[in-house]
């Protein structure tokens, strides 16, 4: 045990709690003092060898960044905030992680107790505000209670489909002292997180892949999280399936494969939402059927036998009525299934990708991968920096144009190398998402993709680069709009460009004034001399491309409409 | 079940069997407020296995939605298991209690028979009031209602449903079961 010396002393609340982070086997905390969690900032003090703090701007940033560090590393990312505003400033990323199972505890200081209820300064009911946006949350009023509230927390935020927790600390908690004793949480007896392999459900699962002739795989978030690549990579090459993926199954499965038939979606690949809609058997393993997906529901997959595999039984017939579910974690399913999958071949059915794939290089991929004239585009940087790096890389992306364009062109050779806000669509999380990224894995190239919108909601996060020296490569994609929106603007609502027009600092001088070096890219002869430098320094550095204005993302599903009808202009 | 049946409003009875923790109530109604469903009831108690709870809620909806809900129910950390039922699988009660004036109930012709043919009783008795009670489904306190409000009531109130199922097997069973269905644990690489 990582804390045997101090079993049995008497210790503070605060103590208490390094200890218990130290026990769950914390090395990063993401936070921002102020007067509520002071003791605990105290405490931290003595604990700074073996606890690395990582000072942030704006409570946001924290949670954000504990997010990134969470999805590159499956550890549990952790935040230590203050109460009443920096309380209520995690709540942003909280819904974030929330909505895309990643796992946090995030520890927020309260007013002493007997001040609850009080409307003391600072006093914010965080544990009721957060409610809806936590898998789980719960307040310390007594030192004594801190381990206990510590070990459940690590172990729901990690445990079945992972969330995050909050855990509110008062202050006389803090002060408090108790006799130090630890034990891990590895049970409740109101919480099942690891439903069993049903095995008539499997072997009814690999009946339907064994008869299939039009097979298809969706791969979500969930093969990522339960670790469950290599088996995802047998099935599908052992049963010669075409593999999908959604969003943030993006690296699962290498996208240079030629069983990957690439993202589902509004902004998704053409092949793969056509041949939704076409295919016999679809195998969906660790994902929601969320709406961006799936487009319109009455004509999504009727034609298929839907297997839905996925850890969390209210997933189940939520969005889409499946054939035939199993609740399970997906690498165990998948393990047992490859018990009893055959060996296949499904040469014509994959043969019937090419020409969907084909007529979208023609029409899209390639005029906006290696544009010869006009201004640069995004969609060659992000193309041009896959190539330098050769897809090893770990992306992170903030939200809009940029981070479709990110997932399109990247082409992902390791599980785990994109970082993206999936769910919540949280614009400002790139920035101090890719902090916690590279701070999680110190040993890979961390490239951001930011846009012009984004990047300004959490700007200040260049402030923790600079203080805690993370060297994060950051490509601002500077288009001078709220690109996504003017699309949709200029797609449904007449062009008429409602406020989504930016006027823009100088970005370069920004980056400069925190101290990182930073360049502006404005002609394409220049791009890749300047993608170099940035991708070749050892420190955090900084490169603004500026990219055509109004250019549209495709192929696009309107919303409401079927995966049919992808649109590619 | 065919699209007729899910497009059906029903009322349903939700069992929530879980810890007895703070907030957790606040949990489950977040639940039903975000797919705006109206709680027609609600009634908490200790259940008979010591520090396990029960909640019985009343709504009115679509048995997709119901089983939706439920299960979502299921999913927060605290709560051991939810149920739904149609009404016609439950034996449910509740309790109303009705206060009038003593004046009122002695001087007036038939409302004793009144009182003995609602199955009523008669909890307490002063100068100034009397109050009654009448125990059963909500049709029958609703009418019992109507029928004292012409003779001066002063106050009523119904309680939330108490139920129990028609089917025979017992919590502990369904809980044996989802224990066996689950794995405890920790996976090899669970290093967190």
């Amino acid at each position: 045990m990582a804390t045997a010396s101090k079993t049995g002393c008497t210790v503070t609340g605060s103590e208490a709690l390094m200890l218990s982070l130290l026990e769950e086997g914390v090395d990063v905390i993401f936070g921002y003092p102020g007067g509520a969690i002071m003791p605990v900032y105290d405490a931290l003090y003595d604990y700074r060898d073996r606890l690395r703090h990582i000072l942030v701007r704006h409570e946001q940033g924290a949670a954000h960044a504990a997010d990134g560090y969470a999805r590159v590393t499956e550890k549990v990312g952790v935040c230590l905030v203050t109460s009443g505003p920096g309380a209520t400033n995690l709540i942003t990323g909280l819904a974030n992680a929330m909505i895309d199972s990643v796992p946090m505890v995030c520890i927020t200081g309260q007013v002493a107790s007997p001040l609850l209820g009080s409307d003391a300064f600072q006093e914010t009911d965080v544990v009721g505000i957060s409610m809806p946006v936590t898998k789980w949350n719960a307040q310390i009023t007594s030192a004594e209670d801190v381990p206990r509230v510590i070990a459940r927390a690590f172990y729901l935020a990690k445990t079945g489909r992972p969330g995050p927790v909050l855990v509110d600390i008062t202050k006389d908690a803090q002060f408090g002292e108790t006799t130090w004793s630890y034990r891990k949480c590895t049970r409740l007896r109101s919480y099942f997180p690891y439903p069993k392999v049903k095995l008539n459900e499997i072997q009814e699962a690999a009946r339907l892949i064994n008869q299939s002739r039009k097979p298809l795989i969706l791969a979500g978030h969930g093969v990522l999280i339960s670790g469950a690549q290599d088996q995802l990579m047998e099935l599908a090459t052992r049963a010669d399936i075409p593999v999908a993926s959604t969003l943030l199954g993006l690296s699962a499965f290498p996208s240079g494969h030629r069983l990957f038939a690439g993202m589902l979606g509004m902004h998704g690949n053409f092949a793969p939402n056509v041949k939704t809609n076409e295919c016999d058997v679809l195998i969906a393993v660790g994902l929601r059927f969320d709406d961006r997906i799936t487009g319109r529901l009455e004509s999504y997959a009727r034609q298929a036998k839907i297997i839905h595999i996925d850890i969390d039984p209210a997933e189940i017939n939520k969005n889409v009525p499946v054939t035939l579910s199993v609740v399970a974690d997906a690498r165990e399913a998948l393990s047992t299934l490859l018990s009893y999958v055959k060996e296949n071949r499904h040469t014509g059915w994959i043969d019937t990708f090419g020409s969907f794939r084909t007529e979208e290089e023609e029409t899209v991929i390639r005029p906006n991968r290696k544009p010869v004239n006009g201004q640069i585009k995004m969609d060659e940087v992000v193309h041009r920096v896959s190539e330098m790096t050769q897809g090893e890389a770990v992306v992170v992306t903030d939200v809009g144009q940029h981070q479709m364009v990110a997932a399109r062109y990247y082409m992902f050779q390791r599980p785990g190398s994109f970082v993206t806000s999936g769910g919540l669509g949280t614009m400002g999380f790139g920035l101090p998402a890719s902090i916690g990224a590279k701070i999680g894995r110190p040993d890979r190239d961390v490239v951001l993709f930011v846009g012009d919108g984004g990047f300004q909601m959490t700007i200040q996060e260049l402030g923790t680069i600079t203080q805690s020296k993370v060297p994060v490569k950051i490509i601002l994609l500077n288009n001078q709009f709220l690109g996504m929106v003017r699309q949709w603007q200029d797609m449904f609502f007449r062009k008429r460009y409602s406020f989504t027009e930016l006027q823009n600092p100088d970005f370069v001088n920004v980056a400069n004034a925190y101290g990182i070096h930073a360049e502006r890219c404005i002609i394409r002869e220049d791009l890749d001399e300047k993608l170099d430098r940035l991708l070749a320094s050892d420190d955090s550095s900084f490169l603004e491309v500026m990219v055509e204005p109004e250019h549209n993302v495709f192929p696009m599903i309107p919303t409401g409409e079927s995966v049919s009808n992808v649109r590619l202009e | 079940m065919n699209s007729e049946q899910k497009k059906e409003i029903r009322e349903y009875t939700i069992n929530v069997f879980s810890e007895n923790h703070i907030g957790l109530l606040n949990r489950l109604t977040i639940i039903f407020t975000r797919r705006k469903i109206n709680i027609e009831s609600l009634t908490v108690s200790e259940s008979h296995i010591p520090g396990i709870h029960c909640f019985t809620i009343v709504i009115n909806s679509y048995e997709d939605l119901v089983r939706k809900v439920a299960l979502q129910i299921e999913k927060l950390v605290d709560v051991l298991k939810a149920f739904y039922y149609t009404t016609d699988q439950i034996i449910y009660q509740e309790i109303a209690l009705y206060k009038l004036p003593t004046g009122e109930v002695t001087g007036s012709i038939g409302l004793e028979t009144l009182i003995r043919d609602y199955g009523a009783r008669v909890l307490e008795v002063t100068p100034e009031y009397t109050v009654i009670e009448k125990t059963g489904h909500k049709t029958e306190t609703q009418e019992l209602l109507e029928k004292l409000k012409k003779h001066k009531l002063l106050e009523f109130i119904r309680s939330g449903r108490v139920a129990i199922t028609k089917p025979m097997k017992e919590l502990t069973v369904h809980l044996e079961e989802k224990e066996m269905a689950f794995n405890y644990i920790l996976k090899e690489d669970e290093s967190y």
